[in-house]
């Protein structure tokens, strides 16, 4: 496969990553995907997406992309179960090195490469990660049946959970460190009128503590600026998610917070090489814009592979 | 061929009693994740055949087991050596990470 030149590498299989090989594959550009870890990111830790157009009811994370998965299965392109760790450009060619040690070659490269849930940074949130601490109510939630639990956030996933968590635990304690959510109107409506969740506002967590286990949070009334514990048998955690873009730097234009910013069409700031989804400076992460990005980048990478053999 | 399945009933036999280190995924049908790294799965137990046995134990099915191990999250992934708990990953981690956990436990 070295040697080989491909016409596309996209780094990253979600919904951003699949649907540009989607659109690369139909355009029967030679299309190479690359993912490290399981293919779907983070929409496969969700339980239900009620947003997505088309899906009535809403559909689970995974299942949406089993069907996506499903629909490539008509196309031709590669995988591969790959780490890039470097990105490197001679001359026109983009080089793509993989912590295999493989170096690929294409003529441009689109990264989809997502996010990773944001980490509190608090005593005990390391050492109780999987005893506890859980960064996926769909994953973990049947674990504290008829258990009291607190949920850290304020956003949509943060109150989505909160809610999800209800089928099976006792209690939920919603702790955010601002005076208001940000979640849309509906889930902030859902969540006041649910009696197993009670909102604890503005707070912040201080230390999560136990023996082998969880078994209390350390928080701060923002309000009162008194500290205060809670009996919890488990500490979800939805405060956001940050970019792994951390070996791109000074390689490619960046928010201060590590987004890779890109113009309308996807377009970085190297000729070549675009991206989208998540990984991308922007406002709203969703997985609809998330597609919607990944087509984009797909036809104007064509476009530019085109212009490059004119 | 794949990953083998595991059950609370023979657990004792076919991990805790294994002549070779077993790396066993705790998983659930519900759990998004667990789906999604069951091909990687699938995938070390023809890589490491003979030399590592690669089992699924369905945590709904078997609660006992999961219950005894004090797993709160999953996919979490335990490698068993001599009947011991020797290496544990939660979370849909890489191939990779898998890889060089079962490296290091075959030494």
């Amino acid at each position: 496969m070295s040697g080989e030149l491909f016409d596309l590498i996209i780094v990253g299989a979600g919904p951003a990553g699949l649907t540009a090989c989607l659109y690369a594959s139909r355009s029967l550009l030679k299309t190479l995907l690359l993912e490290k870890g399981p293919v779907g990111g983070q929409v496969i830790y969700t339980d239900l997406i009620e947003n997505y157009p088309g899906f009535p009811g809403g559909i689970s994370g995974y299942e949406l992309i089993e069907r996506i998965q499903k629909q490539l299965e008509d196309y031709e392109y590669q995988f591969l179960q790959e780490e890039v760790i470097d990105l490197r450009e001679v001359e026109e060619v983009k080089e793509v090195h993989l912590s295999s040690g493989k170096v690929l070659k294409a003529k441009a490269v689109i990264l989809a490469l997502g996010a990773k849930p944001r980490k509190l940074g608090v005593p005990g949130e390391k050492e109780f990660t999987g005893r506890g601490v859980s960064y996926c109510a769909i994953c973990d939630g049947p674990f504290f049946k008829g258990e009291e639990v607190a949920v850290i956030g304020g956003g949509n996933t943060a109150l989505q959970e909160a809610l999800y968590l209800t089928k099976y635990v006792k209690k939920v304690y919603l702790i955010h460190r601002r005076e208001a959510f940000r979640a849309t109107p509906i889930l902030q409506e859902r969540v006041k009128k649910n009696p197993q969740i009670e909102i604890i506002i503005p707070a912040v967590v201080e230390e999560i503590k136990g023996e082998d286990r969880v078994e209390k949070l350390v928080y701060r009334d923002l309000k009162s600026n008194k500290k205060r514990e809670l009996e919890v048998a488990g500490v979800f955690i939805f405060i956001g998610h940050e970019p792994e873009t951390g070996w791109l730097k000074g390689k490619l234009e960046m928010d201060e917070s590590g987004f890779i910013i890109v113009d309308r069409e996807m377009r970085t700031s190297r000729p070549g090489i675009f991206a989208c989804g998540d990984c991308v400076s922007k406002k709203f992460r969703q997985i609809i814009n998330a597609c919607g990005e990944g087509a984009v980048a797909a036809l104007n990478a064509e476009e530019y592979i085109k212009n490059l053999e004119k | 061929m794949g990953a083998c399945k595991v059950t609370d009933q023979d657990f004792e036999k076919e991990v805790l009693q294994s002549p070779i280190p077993v790396l066993v995924d705790f998983w659930a049908a519900w759990c998004g994740p667990c789906r999604a790294i069951a091909p990687v799965i699938d995938e070390l137990a023809e890589e490491y055949a003979g030399r590592v046995k690669v089992c699924k134990l369905n945590v709904d099915e078997n609660p006992l087991t999961p219950g005894k191990y004090g797993i709160r999250a999953i996919p979490t992934l335990i490698i068993f050596k001599n009947g011991q708990p020797v290496e544990t990953i939660v979370g849909a981690v890489s191939k990779a990470t898998l890889v060089n956990a079962l490296n290091k436990v075959l030494g």
